[in-house]
């Protein structure tokens, strides 16, 4: 079992460039997937006998393919300048873990059988032989990447590891070598609809039980609405928001904003969730298979716009590739941009005055805020570059009183991945999880020694669930890490008679407060 | 006719047509290649001029090593900003008459060889003392180094020490283009120097030396942030439409 010792790094009063110590990390390796889940998405179940000339072909055909993989594996030059940017490098010391060492394993492969100088002199120019040991530095290091893209902002290129982490990951596929969490998660949306294998029966009782949770909390019925047709939103949103703390009460949050704006919305159990684990494992064929259902989903229900609720590789999804996997979407309302974040849609009621908040209603906490990755480096909010900074931002101030930025080198565009990202949330990765997470707590730290900072919140379904695990490594709470959403439903000022709904959820209300009468 | 000026002139065409014919295979092959998901690094211009402006300063200023680290920042600039000069400067020996903007640059030219020789040394170092950086090294980059800097050094000799006979030098050079060939000075250092600089033109398409086109091709920083306005499908993306519902 992965479940062996290890040391939780020790927080520093200042970031220092560690020391490289080799092979450190070489052990850290996720399950292999079962052949039966490898061969529903399309895989050879194991390691196929002919897997040399396999992989090596589709790299070509990946070069072949991707104009980011071909430039470059090209065109790195070896100025280092990536090379202390990766928290995993951070966290593990391991050499390989620097972002161009990473990219290298790759590299050197991709020399020697597509160039001249790799096939003329492999010795002279670090390229090398496909071998068993290879395979097996891929397999643990490039599942060491959760392709945040911060070594990509610092590269004089671009040189964005995370294309070659999928490609690679690709690659392994190919072969017959997947890896479990991730392909086990894929199958199951493709079957039921959400990567927890949720059932539509079970989800509706979920949401019935919030509905009497809210409502006895409150006073007020807000609802959670599942596969209603007609409703003008589709919310779509990760899985965790059902079940895990502190996501759901983000969910409730979003309920309440939809509630006093007088949205009409409804969740769907086709498309029951916003991850789409497709792009960690480079498949663009099994991402735009998860992102159809819901496009499917919108066109079943009728529904005018399209919401993603708090994810980060979700949104990178939803934001830049929605539009390519499963767009036009032209049969959708042309006034609202598709898909819109749940942080644009609370922002702009905000800046309408829709909504009634009480930010004393979060005194209790002082408030920092997680960038997540692929929120900050992979996509955006708003209709100006950095919204995806200032909007949640400014959403937070309206609905807290009390809030400070962690150090400026750990948010915005240079922020640090929570540790869990690009499909690596799985136990057996665990002290990988753990020592990733290092730079995020010494900016955390330093914020709660300096300002008494209590709580962060964070907008990503793999954030909250990965701070949650390795918070008390660090001597955190598990609790200290908040939704978005969850401060603004913490906000929310719901009055009974300020009721303004659709007309089809009016008459049901109705009926609903005639029983309660 | 000498047989040096006879290898000389041979050489240069040579490597002259693989740099050529090579780097725009690769220029080719990048920009056909497609790129099938948009992947620009946020924040991202909006806009197509947002980029070109982005791109230049990646060029000019060398915007995300800047960020990245001062130092190799410094080193990587001096010795590129230097080299453009020199190698601005040496038109003068292909161009008759002269440009004047090029008779501008003369003095900078030839003071430009010290900064370059500075930034080739510190960058060396980095390589050699860096922990990170000498991780990541293969020979191949400490040659590359080594490379340049011998041509440097080499030059800066012809200009600041053992002056070559430029008159000669520049009638061999214009011969090579009209392909009238008038002998080659045969100054040993100008030997070694001709001779480095033709390894340099033939190894250019097949190293790393690749970044100069393609940082051009990179698409998380020439790609304009517009996914949600714009649809954007590359050709074998587009063939798999046919599997889409609705
Ligand atoms: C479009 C033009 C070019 C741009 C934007 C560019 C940019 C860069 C940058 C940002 C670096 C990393 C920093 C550094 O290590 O210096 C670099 C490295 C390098 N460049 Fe360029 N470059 C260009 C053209 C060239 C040319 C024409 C040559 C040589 C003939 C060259 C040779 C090198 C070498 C050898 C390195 C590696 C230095 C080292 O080992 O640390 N570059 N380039
Ligand atoms: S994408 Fe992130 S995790 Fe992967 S190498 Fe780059 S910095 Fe590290
Ligand atoms: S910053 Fe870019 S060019 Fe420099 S070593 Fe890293 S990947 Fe290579």
């Amino acid at each position: 079992m992965a479940a062996a010792e290890f040391e939780t790094p020790k927080i520093r009063e200042y970031p220092i460039i560690p020391r490289l110590q080799e092979g450190v990390m070489a052990h850290s390796k996720p399950f292999v997937a079962k052949p039966d889940f490898q061969e529903k998405l399309g895989y050879p179940g194991e390691l196929v006998d002919n897997w040399k000339e396999v992989a090596i072909e589709k790299m070509g055909e990946l070069t072949g393919k991707y104009r980011s993989l071909q430039v470059f594996l090209d065109s790195c030059v070896k100025c280092g300048a990536c090379t202390d940017k990766c928290h995993y490098y951070l966290g593990t010391t391991d050499p390989k873990n620097m972002p161009v060492a990473r990219q290298d394993l790759f590299r050197k492969v991709y020399r020697r059988y597509y160039t001249l100088s790799g096939k003329l002199f492999p010795k002279l120019v670090g390229a090398e032989d496909l071998t068993e040991e290879v395979l097996d530095d891929w397999y643990s290091y490039f599942h060491q990447c959760s392709q945040c893209r911060r070594c990509s902002v610092y590269c004089p290129y671009g040189i964005d590891t995370a294309e070659i982490s999928m490609a690679a990951r690709e690659v392994m596929d190919a072969v017959g070598k997947g890896q479990k969490y991730c392909n086990e998660i894929i199958g199951k949306v493709h079957v039921i609809g959400n990567n927890l294998g949720l059932p539509e029966p079970a989800l509706a009782d979920t949401l019935e039980g919030l509905e009497e949770d809210v409502e006895e909390e409150t006073g007020v019925q807000v609802r959670f609405p599942l596969d209603e047709k007609g409703a003008e939103v589709l919310l779509v949103t990760p899985s965790a928001d059902f079940f895990a703390e502190p996501h759901i009460d983000g969910l409730i949050g979003y309920a309440k904003v939809f509630h006093q704006a007088g949205i009409s919305w409804t969740l769907s159990s086709y498309a029951s969730e916003a991850a789409n684990f497709g792009m960690f494992i480079g498949s663009y064929e099994n991402m735009q298979k998860l992102a159809l259902r819901i496009r499917q989903a919108a066109l079943d229900l009728g529904v005018k716009r399209i919401v993603f609720g708090e994810c980060g590789h979700a949104w990178r999804v939803a934001y830049s590739f929605l539009n390519t996997l499963a767009g036009p979407f032209d049969f959708l309302d042309p006034d609202y941009p598709v898909p819109q974040h749940i942080c644009e849609v609370t922002h702009s009621l905000i800046q309408q005055g829709k909504l009634t908040l009480d930010p004393s209603q979060n005194d209790d906490m002082v408030l920092t805020y997680h960038d997540s990755c692929n929120v900050a480096r992979a996509s955006r909010m708003g209709d100006r570059p950095g919204g995806q900074f200032e909007i949640p931002r400014e959403v937070i101030r309206s609905v807290c009183n009390h809030y400070v930025d962690m150090p400026s080198y750990s948010i915005g565009e240079g922020t640090y991945c929570c540790g869990g990202g690009g499909g690596l949330l799985t136990d057996d990765l665990i002290e990988l999880r753990v020592k990733g997470a290092l730079p995020r707590m010494e900016a955390l730290k330093n914020v709660v020694d300096d300002y008494g900072v209590t709580h962060m919140a964070a907008m990503c379904a793999i954030c909250k669930s990965q701070f949650s695990k390795v918070f008390p490594y660090y001597d955190f709470q598990m609790d200290q890490v908040v939704s978005v959403h969850q401060l603004v439903g913490n906000a929310i000022v719901l009055q009974p008679e300020e009721e303004n709904r659709s007309e089809a959820d009016q008459s049901e209300e109705a009926q609903d407060q005639a029983e309660a009468a | 006719m000498s047989v040096i000026t006879i290898v000389f002139a041979v050489l240069f065409y040579v490597a002259t047509a693989i740099l050529l014919v090579f780097t725009a295979h690769k220029i080719w092959q990048y920009a056909k290649t497609p790129a099938p998901l948009k992947i620009p690094t946020t924040p991202a211009p909006t806009t197509r001029s947002g980029v070109v402006f982005r791109m230049i300063k990646e060029l000019t200023i060398f915007e995300s090593l800047f960020k990245a680290n001062k130092w190799t920042w410094l080193f990587g600039w001096m010795f590129h900003f230097g080299l453009l000069l020199v190698l601005l400067r040496h038109l003068r020996y292909f161009t008759d008459p002269v440009w004047g903007w090029v008779v501008f640059l003369q003095p900078f030219g030839k003071y430009a060889a010290f900064m370059m020789l500075a930034g080739l040394a510190g960058l060396w170092a980095r390589r050699i003392f860096v922990d990170r950086v000498r991780y990541i090294s293969a020979p191949s980059d400490h040659l590359m180094l080594l490379l340049l800097i011998a041509i440097g050094v080499t030059g800066a000799l012809m200009t600041f020490v053992e002056h070559t006979d430029i008159v000669a030098l520049k009638a061999f050079f214009l011969g090579l283009f009209v392909f009238n060939w008038s002998a080659l000075p045969a100054d040993p250092i100008l030997i070694v120097h001709l001779s480095l600089v033709i390894l340099l033109m033939i190894i250019f398409p097949f190293s790393k030396l690749l970044h100069a086109p393609g940082v051009f091709f990179s698409p998380t920083r020439n790609q304009v942030d517009n996914p949600r306005e714009r649809r954007h499908v590359a050709n074998w993306a587009a063939r798999l439409e046919s599997t889409k519902t609705g």
